[in-house]
């Protein structure tokens, strides 16, 4: 590659990151002005006050929206793992008529957009009396994650996980549960962050399900809790700037920090997905 | 791994022991059950109770309802707003997919290239798509807000007359397909990517020395073989765009009127401010055809062009 084709090439890479990163600084300089400053969004106000960020966090109930999301994530993360790993075992191993059905009925039901079963599960809801709980939020999305996850462990089951192990086990007197705890699913550790990875970014950031079951405000996630906290202060986008910006730090950083295995996970979902 | 694999099988007996044999020949059902009861009450049964439901008047609260046939049928085909409702979600679906699969060779082909930034670059495309689209949503109000919008506030700054970008119908749909391609536009990059960099130098050279020029490489070599790429990401960003909600709540709220609305968010509308739960849940089988055929289509034709490449 020539260098003035490199310098070129540099520059577009430069003013593609400018332009994407467009979008987070209006974020930054709008969430630092007060209520009644028109100033420009391109500017930075002449004064340093963080008195929207702390209104913000009050009035959204952020603490506890974090508090929610953070037990609905990992309720339902922990969930997925244990039983998507384990149902994804007997798929992958043992290739009766059954199974094989079976896995077509999950991998079918990936096509299936969920929302269309909102409606009658939202009545579904009410009836079993578990509306406005954390419990069906965790229940939900174990549900609507379990295909993807089966289908990521019993694909690398098959590929990867050699079948004497087990044998090996089987022979020295371990029941089918043990071998699969004791000796597989220590080796399937690649695509159980793959699956971690994928049902935090996605239930941490869930919206459709959330707004449906949890309607009452101490339950309410992250996304739920800005929703009306949005609706409350329309002509105040100081304070919705802070929230916002406080709600995607989390998710931001742990992405700046495990990039790598963010990338990986998220691809390694949408490329068997 | 593959080594210890060795180790172990040596060790096995080569006569196994009869238990081992039945256990491989059953089908250990039980391991999957918790996962199948899972799928089974939240996704299988509301599925085919919407198919009920869709018969029905019911107001989405009441305990009765009465049973009327097709009428909500008739209903959806008559209704004018099932044709914005449809027209938006194909925008919204092929809109999206088009642009996000373009802009994302681009960057992918940029960054495939050995230049500084790149790790910077790809940081950056990449970062939204771990943002909720319901705050990606709000920060992008910020920008296209009629009154003090970043877009604006840079319009009028030139000289120029502000533009209702938000509340103009004709215009916001393509402001919503803008905003899920910036989110989203990184996944197809990062699977690009991935294609570009399996691609064997070799084919380059050999065109090089045929004296091939670049485009007729990218057209002849880079595109042919990034066929899988392209099958994963179209099917992906369709059925993605077709089902986008969270981005249209935060920008338009799918007005003024119904003109932005996806069949997500008048689902949504029409269960919890219109009481209309029946209308609800025919429109949602309605989505639920156009998003299979849609995806089933792209499917098969891309795996088609596979085959071929």
């Amino acid at each position: 590659m020539s260098t003035s084709k490199r310098i070129i090439l540099t520059l577009v890479a430069f003013f593609i990151t400018v332009f994407h990163i467009i979008p987070f600084y209006i974020l930054i300089t709008t969430s630092l002005k007060v209520r009644g400053d028109f100033s420009s969004r391109w500017t930075f106000p002449d004064y340093f006050t963080l008195e929207n960020f702390t209104t913000a966090w009050q009035n959204a109930n952020l603490g506890n929206a974090f508090m929610n999301s953070f037990i609905i994530t990992t309720g339902a993360a922990i969930l997925l793992i244990f039983f998507g790993s384990m149902a994804a075992y007997p798929l992958a191993r043992r290739a009766t008529k059954l199974n094989k059905a079976i896995l077509v009925l999950f991998v079918a039901i990936m096509v299936v957009p969920p929302l269309t079963a909102l409606v009658p599960l939202y009545q579904m809801v009410v009836q079993i009396g578990m509306l406005n709980t954390r419990t069906v939020a965790i229940l939900n999305n174990v549900a609507a994650f379990m295909p993807l996850t089966i289908f990521l462990y019993s694909g690398f089951i098959r590929s990867t996980i050699p079948k004497e192990l087990e044998e090996a086990a089987k022979i020295d007197g371990c029941s089918t549960l043990g071998i699969f705890f004791k000796i597989v699913f220590p080796l399937l550790k690649p695509v159980t962050a793959s699956v971690l990875i994928i049902a935090c970014v996605f239930i941490w950031n869930d919206y459709q399900f959330a707004i449906f079951f949890l309607q009452s405000s101490d339950v309410h996630t992250l996304t739920v809790a800005m929703d009306s906290f949005v609706g409350a202060n329309q002509n105040n986008l100081g304070l919705v700037a802070a929230a916002a910006f406080m709600a995607m730090i989390p998710m931001a950083i742990l992405f700046l920090f495990l990039q790598k295995y963010f990338i990986a996970g998220l691809s390694s979902g949408a490329v068997k997905g | 791994m593959s080594e210890l694999a060795g180790k172990v099988s040596n060790t096995v007996n080569p006569k196994k022991p009869k238990k081992y044999k039945i256990e491989k020949h059953s089908s250990l059902w039980w391991m999957y059950l918790p996962a199948l009861l899972f799928v089974t009450t939240f996704i299988v049964y509301p599925f085919i109770n919407g198919f009920r439901i869709s018969f029905t008047d019911w107001n989405g609260f009441s305990q009765d309802s009465n049973f009327i046939g097709l009428d909500q049928y008739r209903r959806m085909f008559t209704d004018p707003t099932t044709w914005t409702v449809v027209r938006n979600t194909l925008l919204y679906g092929i809109g999206s997919t088009i642009l996000q699969n373009v802009i994302g060779l681009g960057y992918a082909l940029l960054l495939n290239s050995k230049i500084k930034m790149r790790t910077l670059t790809r940081t950056v495309v990449y970062l939204p798509v771990i943002i909720s689209p319901l705050i990606m949503g709000y920060i992008f109000y910020l920008i296209f807000a009629f009154q003090n919008g970043a877009l604006n506030d840079a319009i009028t700054f030139f000289g120029f007359n502000p533009i209702n970008a938000l509340g103009n119908p004709s215009v916001n749909p393509l402001i919503i397909v803008l905003v899920n391609t910036y989110q989203f536009v990184g996944i197809a990059m990062i699977i690009y990517l991935a294609g570009l960099q399996s691609i064997s130098k070799d084919y380059y050279e050999a065109a090089d020395i045929d004296g091939a020029s670049a485009w007729q490489q990218f057209k002849s070599i880079t595109l042919p073989l990034l066929a899988p790429s392209i099958t994963i990401n179209v099917v992906l960003n369709i059925i993605g765009g077709l089902k986008l909600f969270d981005v249209i709540i935060a920008l338009t709220g799918g007005g003024p009127g119904n003109a932005s609305q996806s069949s997500s968010t008048f689902m949504y509308s029409l269960y919890f401010s219109r009481q209309d739960a029946g209308y609800a849940a025919t429109q949602g089988i309605l989505v639920a055809f156009i998003i299979l055929i849609i995806s089933l289509l792209a499917l098969w034709y891309f795996k088609r062009k596979e085959i071929e490449a």
